[in-house]
């Protein structure tokens, strides 16, 4: 392979697709940028103060988790412990075998995409329905979420009313309001008669053991409102230590996901359903999900798990809005994902490894992140760990030949007349790889190489 | 660590690290940096065995390679006058990328100390000498490009102080401006696709825009703007701010 898969895979995405994610992203990262602005003096100074709490909550896990715990068993709820993905799905299968259970809605949660729970109850003969309309369309074309946040960005009108005949949901309609309502209308029944109603946490207050969760489409309620179980799949990195922190966090969240001031639908769940609630979950679980992020936080790149999964980085990167999500073969795609998805990976992360190169380090990602995660470094960090375990790199240029020229004056000095030769060679026949991807589209400039040194040294003699 | 608050700087002496892209192709520029230093009455003294800043292999991944290339660095810019660098890009590279790299190195603080004495051209001259009004004139309609290197530090802003208090210029906005042109060193020659992609977004904000002249902070982004413009047989005009202030006390 002569380039890196992602750059590959552009070559291979339609024109339209293309634009389309081009101008959401461009569209919902504008809107944020002038939302927070607008609204608050300094959002710069959120950002960071954010990132310090989530900070602060990672490197005192051992404490907070512990805290969390008890807690949640005082306000009624299961408390489970997954170390790995095969454990978190087993722990779910387990806890709806006890009941009996064979039904399941889900709402969107990132944790059960990367644990991939929907298959694996499948396969055990349970049906986990997915509720939030983005992921239900991804569910019923068998396809993968391309945005974090915004499952089907890449996915036009006209594929969803395709999907939605052939699903025998209704003749082909491509207005956007009918595909909602029939989606809706589909979901309500299901909703009724599922035994156990899945949700994750966006977060999850030690102070109170509340889990928060946020929609806009109300599914998440509703997957808690008629079931009689409620399991929660919550990452160990959820955590904030108090309530209090919540007012910072959601304020940021909705502007920085969907450039709104606040989700539509925001829930508070601190426990099962009290005797003197009428309705409500009977049961609920929290499974704890380490899936390797306890080896992230003892990795050098831990600030990537104060992640908040907004998506405000992959709308403002502009190697995401040209390749959009599926180029990065991984459940977390974007900026975050070229970090997360290959730590994630642990063992398989030379599969990965080339994730963390598809990026120009424009920094952009990290202006925008609510919990100021300082990406580019962490992109960086990853490159350099890519080249220590010699994973091979496609159209990297070596770099020994020429450390060792930059570090001998002489050496360089000698290149720098050497390079003339690029004025009567044509760049596109130099047999140099970087030199034929260069020139490919973009012309080089003439070679100078020495002339200012000559113009310094000319100038001192004049004087002298 | 960035370099956004620092001290105005006393010396009238500084040391130039001109860039390995100015040393192969962009004499001028370097040029008119010592034009435009010594301008304000500031010493310039250029350490002649100075190579590259090491960002190639830092970018690329292969930090060891780049280790290597930021000690030379280090003893060839010894001293404690500011070093002054026309690049944003290789600025930070100086005071942020070299320290990253060299976190677990015995010789940490030498490198941290050459990057706090480290200066992109703009930000030394408006935040470091203080000055924040250039005379002479230049008649164009100027769009300043943003170096994504220069994102947290002060040299946009330094650069849009500087050009709009020229007699002449009028400096132009144009669309998305925070966005990178698709350069990003190895990145160019690995993800040529990608890479020339967001060139060409970049260009057409641009060509709409209508500047007489394209000017920049760091060349690395002019090479690959400029570049791709010629390649398509429609080039445009790009200067460097140490070339744009320059040409302004010319025209005195």
């Amino acid at each position: 392979m002569r380039y890196q898969p992602i750059d590959q895979f552009l070559t291979t995405l339609p024109a339209d697709k293309r634009a389309s994610v081009y101008q959401s992203t461009k569209a919902t990262h504008e809107k944020r940028t002038k939302l927070l602005f607008d609204e608050f003096p300094d959002p710069n100074h959120l950002r960071r103060i954010a990132g310090e709490i989530k900070q602060h909550t990672l490197e005192n896990l051992d404490t907070y988790l512990p805290a969390v715990e008890a807690k949640m068993k005082a306000n009624g709820v299961k408390v489970h412990w997954a170390s790995t993905a095969e454990a978190a799905n087993q722990a779910v299968l387990a806890i709806m075998r006890a009941r009996g259970a064979t039904k399941m809605v889900k709402a969107k949660t990132m944790v059960s995409e990367e644990i991939e729970l929907a298959h694996f109850l499948e396969k055990h003969g349970i049906e986990a329905l997915e509720t939030d309309l983005g992921e239900f369309i991804v569910q019923i074309d068998g396809d993968h979420p391309s945005h974090i946040v915004r499952p089907i960005i890449h996915k036009n009108r006209r594929e969803i009313a395709t999907s939605f005949e052939r699903e025998g949901l209704g003749a082909y309609n491509d207005d956007p309001e009918t595909i909602t309502r029939r989606a809706r209308q589909f979901l309500r029944h299901k909703y009724l008669a599922a035994d156990v109603g899945l949700t994750g946490a966006n977060f999850v207050s030690v102070e109170s053991g509340r889990l928060v969760l946020v929609t806009n489409e109300g599914n998440s309620r509703f997957s808690l409102a008629a079931p009689k179980c409620h399991i929660a799949l919550v990452g160990i990195e959820k955590l904030v230590p108090r309530d209090r922190d919540l007012g910072l966090f959601l304020n940021l969240l909705a502007r920085s996901a969907t450039a709104q001031d606040l989700t539509v639908y925001t829930e508070f769940i601190s426990g099962p359903k009290l005797a003197t609630q009428p309705d409500g979950p009977e049961e609920m679980h929290v499974i704890f999900v380490d899936n390797g992020r306890t080896e992230v936080l003892a990795s050098e790149c831990r600030e990537i798990l104060r992640c908040i999964r907004c998506g405000a980085c992959l709308n403002v990167c502009p190697v995401y809005r040209q390749v959009s999500g599926h180029a990065y073969r991984s459940v977390y795609p974007g900026p975050v994902g070229a970090v997360l998805s290959p730590l994630l990976a642990g063992e398989r992360f030379a599969t990965l490894a080339d994730l963390p190169k598809a990026s120009s380090l424009c920094g952009a990602c990290n202006e925008v992140c609510p919990v100021n995660i300082p990406i580019p470094d962490l992109l960086l960090r990853l490159r350099n760990k890519a080249k220590l375990e010699n994973v091979p790199s496609p159209g990297t240029p070596p770099m020994g030949a020429w450390a060792l020229m930059a570090s001998q004056p002489t050496a360089w000095r000698a290149a720098l007349f050497g390079g003339k030769l690029l004025d009567y060679v044509p760049a596109k026949l130099i047999p140099v790889p970087a030199m034929q991807a260069w020139s490919a589209k973009r012309a080089l400039p003439a070679w100078r190489g020495g002339e200012f040194r000559k113009w310094l040294k000319a100038r001192a003699s004049k004087r002298t | 660590m960035l370099n956004a608050e620092r001290a105005p700087v006393t010396g009238k002496r500084v040391q130039l690290m001109a860039t390995c892209l100015c040393d192969a192709f962009y004499d001028d520029v370097a040029a008119a940096t010592v034009e435009v230093l010594e301008h304000l009455g500031v010493e310039v003294l250029f350490p002649d065995g100075q190579t590259c800043c090491g960002q190639p292999a830092f970018n690329g991944g292969d930090w060891a390679a780049s280790r290597k290339v930021v000690r030379h660095a280090v003893r060839t810019f010894a001293g404690d006058e500011p070093v002054v660098v026309p690049s944003g890009s290789c600025a930070a590279m100086m005071f942020h990328g070299a320290v990253l790299e060299f976190e677990h190195e015995p010789d940490l603080p030498e490198v941290e100390a050459l990057g706090r004495r480290t200066w992109e051209l703009g930000d030394f001259i408006v935040n470091g000498l203080g000055v924040k009004t250039w005379p002479g004139r230049f008649d164009a309609k100027v769009a300043l490009h943003r170096a994504c290197h220069t994102r947290g530090t002060g040299s946009i802003a330094a650069a849009l102080t500087l050009l709009n208090s020229i007699t002449g210029v009028r400096v132009v906005e144009f669309g998305e401006v925070e966005q990178c042109c698709g350069f990003g060193g190895t990145f160019s020659v690995s993800f040529p696709n990608i890479s020339t992609a967001m060139g060409a977004l970049k260009l057409e904000h641009l060509r709409a825009a209508q500047p007489d002249v394209l000017v920049s902070p760091a060349m690395s982004c002019m090479m690959h703007i400029g570049g791709l413009a010629q390649a398509e047989g429609k080039p445009i005009k790009t200067l460097h701010l140490a070339q744009v202030l320059r040409d302004a006390l010319k025209a005195k």
